[in-house]
């Protein structure tokens, strides 16, 4: 396949772009901070996003979707990343939607999928205990009673945790394990009793939550896939996941630089324009350069998750940690090219880099992905 | 089936039966290559029987128009043909800066009589190429150029000497940048001429580098007659041709990057050397550098192919070679520098079999002059911020 975007995928990263430019662009990220949003997202923005078909990008076309594939959804993430936009599609269109689709039984992908599809029903994927990620030590337990589980534990950074309805709880059924066997994956309702949610408000203005679970009792049929045998698709999802976020630093990327290009051939020092020194110069080439190589790990992991291709979990580590070390770098010579300004809580630049460092950590950060590509690798 | 499938198939049943065993080998060093040229010693039956049967297709320079020799190929062919040989690990039949450089540039610029006249011989291998570029004093500054060709009526006479040409005493002709216009601004007044190095007057003298080796020669140039009807493009336009020349010069030096030390990763050598504990590098600190430099490469092997297939499909940003090239070569750099950390003190030593006659550390001195021929790293940058970014 060759490495470039078709004509439909063209065109719906056109049509993101217009309707973020029109209903999100980045000084609604100043209101909803400035509003102390209970969500830490506009709430009338998400049926507008269903109403583009955005909730059911992923969804097959058997339960109410468009089955556009991860290419398609991530022109999405990526221009999002553009303009800074919260919302629960990565959370509820793109984790929820890929695990049920993976490992659901068809009663779970016959009533949630469409729901999703449609705008009734938000979930979102609680899977962190501690302050870096680590899906392999699990120690939230679901212990057996019969026909039933009994959850117990605590999980942090669940994002979109305050609003969504139901959560995809990570836990394990195994109690003798300590690594990837016996962890197993429950649909639990957000409602049961025993469930208490501390919203916690993060550097980029958007909503995380602490979720406790107290003696919560789920059913047998609550277990989405197989019980021990959660870790694998998890695992598989988790990867998409972070390409998805790999394409949102993409365009948190691209509208640094391009911000900082116009400055650059605006703002006057010594009586010039600073983007006449050789010493910006230089440094605003090597930083395109890296922008480039971005835009090409990206696509290529994104079509390896569409593809089935053997090697999309290796590559989708490469994007994660490369767009994090330019993400880093991008959001930096922003702030330092803009001098003062950037320092500015007015000026939008410095908005930047308070999204990308909870993107860049979310499921794994620069350090985390380097170290699983070289495991991966054999050494 | 599909044309192109037709076409794989073929290619790949032809390359099966055409490529012999020891040319499906890696290269155990450089000096495996196939270069050709008048003087060329083949370096056995295999290496010969394979340029020849390539040079007959016109495979050595795949998109070339059939007319002048070549295969005649579109890129999505010439793709799948690339892709055949690499699945088959086929070495390249022939190098050449004949069909990297000067080919090319005959084919956008050159007169029919050149094109005839140089093409079929390079795509056979029978004629090997050099450039005539740097000066002493034109390096980066290369419009600098003072060497100089004088009107003499039928024919030039050329005086003056050129540095860092490429294998200067092994090549067959040389394709030559002079100042033709004494009184022109300084891009103004350049042809690009060729002329036969056995022509009286031009003689090479290779230049020793810290590597030891002396891929290099200086070339001196005295009274040497060259024919008016080889002249590349218009007299006095050369510095077009040269700009378009170094375009290709530059993704050839930025494709490096991507060579790899026989088929091994850096990870598998370092996990031979180093060793592992507990499934783990033993050294930390090393498998961090080596996984950083491996998504780096990877990341930008993806570019090269990114921008392969934008071209195929007419779209792409152009003057990309000035990235390719810069990005390449510093992780070529970087590469050796890491092997250098991996092999340790044994990759010192210079002369031996214990590090096969110095064999990393002579590649790793070698890699530094990279970022310095085809125009500095800093070139590249100045380029990508003036002809990309329009900063002035």
């Amino acid at each position: 396949m060759a490495l470039i975007l078709t004509d439909e995928q063209q065109m719906l990263k056109e049509s993101a772009k217009g309707f973020l430019a029109e209903h999100a662009p980045v000084k609604e990220v100043r209101n909803q901070r400035d509003a102390d949003s209970e969500t830490g997202y506009d709430r009338n923005l998400w049926p507008k996003m269903v109403e583009m078909g955005w909730g059911a990008i992923l969804v097959p076309e058997e339960f109410g979707g468009l089955e556009f594939g991860n290419v398609g959804m991530a022109q999405i993430t990526e221009e999002t990343g553009r303009t800074l936009t919260a919302s629960p599609l990565l959370s509820n269109a793109i984790i929820s939607v890929s695990l049920i689709k993976e490992i659901g039984n068809q009663n779970q992908k016959s009533m949630l999928l469409p729901k999703i599809a449609s705008g009734e029903l938000m979930m979102t994927l609680a899977i962190d205990e501690t302050s870096h990620h680590n899906p392999e030590r699990v120690s939230m337990i679901a212990s057996e009673n019969g026909e039933r589980f009994i959850l117990n534990g605590t999980k942090r950074f669940v994002i979109d945790g305050s609003t969504a309805d139901k959560l995809i709880v990570v836990a394990r059924t195994n109690q003798d394990s300590h690594d990837k066997s016996g962890i197993t994956l429950f649909i639990v309702d957000k409602e049961l009793s025993g469930i208490s949610v501390e919203r916690t408000k993060m550097v980029d203005g958007r909503n995380s939550t602490f979720i406790s679970f107290n003696d919560v009792v789920v059913e047998k049929e609550d277990i989405l896939g197989e019980k021990h045998k959660g870790f694998e698709p998890l695992s598989n999802v988790l990867d998409i996941a972070n390409v998805h976020l790999a394409a949102e630093l993409l365009g948190i990327c691209q509208e640094t630089f391009d911000r900082t290009l116009q400055y650059l051939k605006q703002r006057k020092q010594f009586g010039s324009l600073i983007g006449s020194f050789q010493a910006l110069q230089h440094r605003a080439a090597n930083w395109w350069s890296e922008i480039e190589i971005c835009k090409s790990v990206v696509l290529k992991a994104l079509q390896a998750f569409d593809e089935n291709d053997a090697r999309s979990s290796f590559l989708a580590s490469i994007a994660k940690a490369k767009l994090c070390e330019i993400a880093e770098l991008s959001t930096n010579e922003a702030i330092q090219m803009h001098g003062g300004i950037g320092m500015t809580d007015e000026y939008e630049i410095g908005f930047f880099i308070k999204r990308a460092r909870p993107a860049q950590m979310l499921f794994g950060d620069h350090n985390y992905h380097v170290n699983k590509f070289a495991s991966k690798c054999g050494y | 089936m599909s044309d192109i499938q037709v076409f794989r198939k073929e290619t790949r049943d032809w390359l099966e039966s055409n490529c012999p065993e020891s040319m499906r080998k890696p290269m155990s060093s450089a000096d495996d290559a196939c270069w050709g040229g008048r003087n060329w010693v083949f370096r056995s039956d295999d290496q010969r029987v394979w340029l020849e049967r390539m040079a007959e297709k016109g495979w050595t320079a795949p998109e070339w128009p059939s007319e002048y020799g070549g295969g005649g190929l579109s890129k999505q062919e010439a793709k799948i043909l690339r892709e055949e040989m690499k699945d088959m690990k086929a070495r390249s039949p022939l190098d050449s800066f004949g069909i990297w450089m000067i080919g090319p540039a005959l084919l956008k610029f050159g007169s029919e009589a050149l094109k005839r006249q140089h093409l079929p011989p390079i795509i056979r291998g029978e004629i090997r190429w050099c450039q005539g570029y740097s000066e002493p004093n034109a390096g980066s500054d290369l419009a600098g150029l003072q060497s100089k060709a004088e009107d003499m009526g039928d024919h030039f006479i050329a005086n003056g000497q050129k540095v860092w040409t490429s294998y200067g005493d092994k090549a067959d002709w040389m394709f030559c940048l002079l100042r033709t216009d004494p009184d022109a601004k300084k891009q103004l007044g350049i042809s690009l001429v060729l002329f036969d190095m056995k022509t009286k007057g031009v003689t090479p003298k290779p230049i020793k580098l810290i590597s030891g080796s002396s891929p290099f020669c200086e070339t001196f140039l005295d009274n040497v007659r060259v024919e008016k009807d080889q002249v590349v493009g218009e007299v006095n336009q050369g510095w077009t041709v040269a700009k378009y020349l170094l375009t290709h010069e530059r993704a050839m030096i930025g494709d490096m990057g991507l060579a790899s030390v026989g088929s091994k990763t850096l990870g598998m050598i370092a996990s031979e050397k180093v060793g592992l504990t507990n499934g783990l590098l033993s050294d930390l600190v090393l498998r961090n550098e080596i996984a950083k430099w491996e998504i780096d490469a990877m990341s930008f092997s993806c570019t090269a192919e990114r921008v392969r297939d934008e071209s195929k499909a007419g779209q792409g940003i152009g003057a990309t070679s000035a990235m390719l090239k810069y990005y390449g070569t510093e992780l070529n750099k970087r590469r050796f520098e890491t092997l250098m950390r991996i092999g340790g003190s044994d990759d010192l030593i210079w002369e031996g079999p214990i590090s096969r006659d110095g064999w990393t550390s002579k590649t790793w001195l070698r890699t530094k002059g990279n970022s310095i021929e085809g125009g500095t790293s800093e070139v590249q940058l100045n380029i990508i911020a003036k002809n990309i970014l329009g900063l002035g």
